[in-house]
């Protein structure tokens, strides 16, 4: 099977030949390079060499060419600050609330970090030719605040200000679908829609349902094509239901939550994503890296529906190649179907 | 998060007890109970957000800026490390004053400029919030520039790396680690009341 025939059998339902596994080496090609992160993201061409070496060297089931969620924010006017270690961030917040007023969606073909991210998904979809997914990737209109205006300003313009809200939340699902688009006319297979404010760990269910669901109902239908919720960390599991009513096709799932009982919860209506947790990953052995591994697939690998991958939709820069490495192994050792060694209850 | 139903229990609390013992008694004990059930994920954090700053609000009317406080300056503070994300420092702000414990607020700060600042403060304790890991790993960094100068303040790390990877505060050389704005109050009265020099 090519890694696009073994990911779409997951996320059909049915298992495939072995657990598809994606590894979301965002920052790692800098170092294939030998280049520092800022020079690396400064280039589609070097982002869609580094992505191709990830690829030849822990033969992963899909390649991301996101150069950084900053980019959505620096279409909205916030600085991205790099840093060698990790990835850009957003400086100051950009807005103000009373700027939510006045504010209309920047355009994709104006913001220069987005147009790069497009060349690097036409880049890729040259190379691999439709045997490899492309994972796109967009902020969700609900959590793109936390960054143009900050996290304390935003939760009190969602207490206190619905007309700006409302307001907010339409400019930013125009921008969403359109850069969401955009990303799947250059080749991207299917898109992320990373939404942790709708998290349980940042809200509560009540106030999701009033809010972040029903933007993602307005939001998802307008992309054209398959898109994963991720919830970038946080808990998510008590929205299972709200999230399959999404028309999501699948759900990154945290380090936080069990996988099993995500797979329960989902079972042939969303694919579950996850969950190796990233940052303990920066010191785990190779044999911890294999029970990791194991632990994940016994809990969501049979029946298919399942992808392995981190918990947070990037693999930090601090994981080494030996820790990439043998979870490449342990999924070739133990991610071949039928799991014959899962037990029937996992 | 009432505040409309926390105000009146406030008012009969205040019939029969003095002020700081409000404090020590309810607020505290409610504030500790808000952590467990965030950790334990049956809270969200607007809602402790929320918890917080009603709190806060609650003890300004039993503490009022003009009732005798401590005549020096505090000697412990809070930061953001290097990051922008400044939502849990509120969190925690919100949580220290409910509380009745007083802090300096650093705001954001690099590495560099917050070594000065300590040292100008003659601080004690300094707690440090981080939402990316690459701020989370900058409290090393702190650390061994802290030692360099021969500042032995105590550093207590949350936020959301410290949550995710519980091995990590250890790793980055602090002296603790909470998983809550609550164990931050534990903490830094814990260290209050045994102060290390």
């Amino acid at each position: 099977m090519t890694a696009m025939e073994r990911a779409l059998a997951a996320m059909a339902h049915r298992e495939p030949d072995r657990v598809p596994l994606f590894l979301l080496t965002t920052l790692h090609g800098a170092r294939e390079l030998g280049l520092g992160l800022r020079e690396y993201f400064s280039s589609a061409r070097h982002v869609i060499e580094g992505q191709l070496r990830l690829l030849a060297r822990y033969r992963g089931d899909c390649v991301t060419p996101s150069c950084g969620a900053v980019a959505e924010a620096e279409a909205f006017g916030a600085e991205a600050i790099y840093r060698d270690d990790g990835p850009p961030n957003a400086g100051p917040p950009p807005l103000r609330p009373e700027d939510v007023e006045w504010l209309t969606p920047p355009r994709v073909q104006d913001c220069p970090s987005l147009v790069r991210g497009l060349e690097v998904i036409r880049g890729l979809a040259e190379r691999v030719k439709g045997a490899v997914p492309i994972m796109g990737s967009v902020i969700s209109p609900f959590s793109l605040p936390i960054m143009q205006l900050g996290f304390e300003r935003y939760l009190q313009l969602l207490h206190d200000q619905p007309s700006r809200f409302a307001r907010l939340m339409a400019v930013n699902e125009v921008f969403c679908v359109e850069w969401a688009n955009a990303q799947l006319a250059a080749g991207a297979t299917a898109v992320g829609y990373a939404d942790p404010m709708s998290s349980t760990t940042i809200i509560p269910r009540p106030l999701y349902l009033r809010t972040g669901h029903l933007v993602a109902r307005e939001t998802l239908p307008r992309i054209r094509g398959a898109v994963a919720i991720h919830l970038a960390s946080g808990r998510g599991l008590a929205l299972a239901p709200d999230l399959i009513a999404t028309g999501a096709a699948a759900v990154g799932v945290s380090a936080l939550e069990d996988l099993a009982d995500w797979k329960s919860a989902v079972r042939g209506r969303m694919t579950v994503v996850g969950n190796l947790n990233g940052l303990e990953m920066r010191r785990w052995t190779a044999e911890q890296a294999e029970a990791a591994v194991k632990r994940a697939i016994a809990g969501a690998g049979r029946g298919g529906g399942f992808v392995l991958s981190d918990n947070h939709g990037e693999i930090p820069w601090q994981v080494p190649d030996a820790v990439l490495l043998a979870i490449r192994d342990a999924v070739d050792r133990w991610g071949r179907y039928p799991l014959a060694w899962v037990g029937e209850t996992a | 998060m009432d505040r409309a139903r926390a105000e009146p229990v406030l008012a009969d609390a205040r019939r029969a007890l003095p002020p700081l013992q409000i404090v020590d008694d309810l607020l505290v004990p409610v504030l500790a109970q808000l952590g467990d059930d965030w950790c334990a994920g049956k809270l969200a954090l607007s809602q402790i957000y929320m918890a917080g700053r009603i709190c806060e609000e609650l003890v300004d009317t039993l503490l009022p800026a003009h009732a005798p406080g401590p005549t020096t300056a505090p000697r412990q503070a809070i930061v953001v490390l290097d990051d922008y994300h400044l939502l849990g420092k509120r969190i925690v702000l919100s949580m220290l004053r409910a509380s009745g414990i007083p802090i300096l607020d650093y705001g954001r700060m690099e590495v560099p400029q917050l070594v000065e600042r300590i040292i100008a403060d003659h601080l004690d304790h300094l707690l440090v919030s981080t939402l990316m890991l690459p701020s989370a790993l900058e409290v090393k960094t702190l650390r061994s520039a802290l030692a360099r100068r021969g500042h032995p303040v105590r550093i207590a790390v949350g936020g959301a790396p410290f949550l995710l990877d519980p091995e990590l505060w250890c790793e980055v050389g602090a002296d603790a680690g909470g998983r809550s704005a609550a164990d931050a109050v534990t903490i830094l009265r814990g260290w209050l009341e045994a102060p290390a020099r």
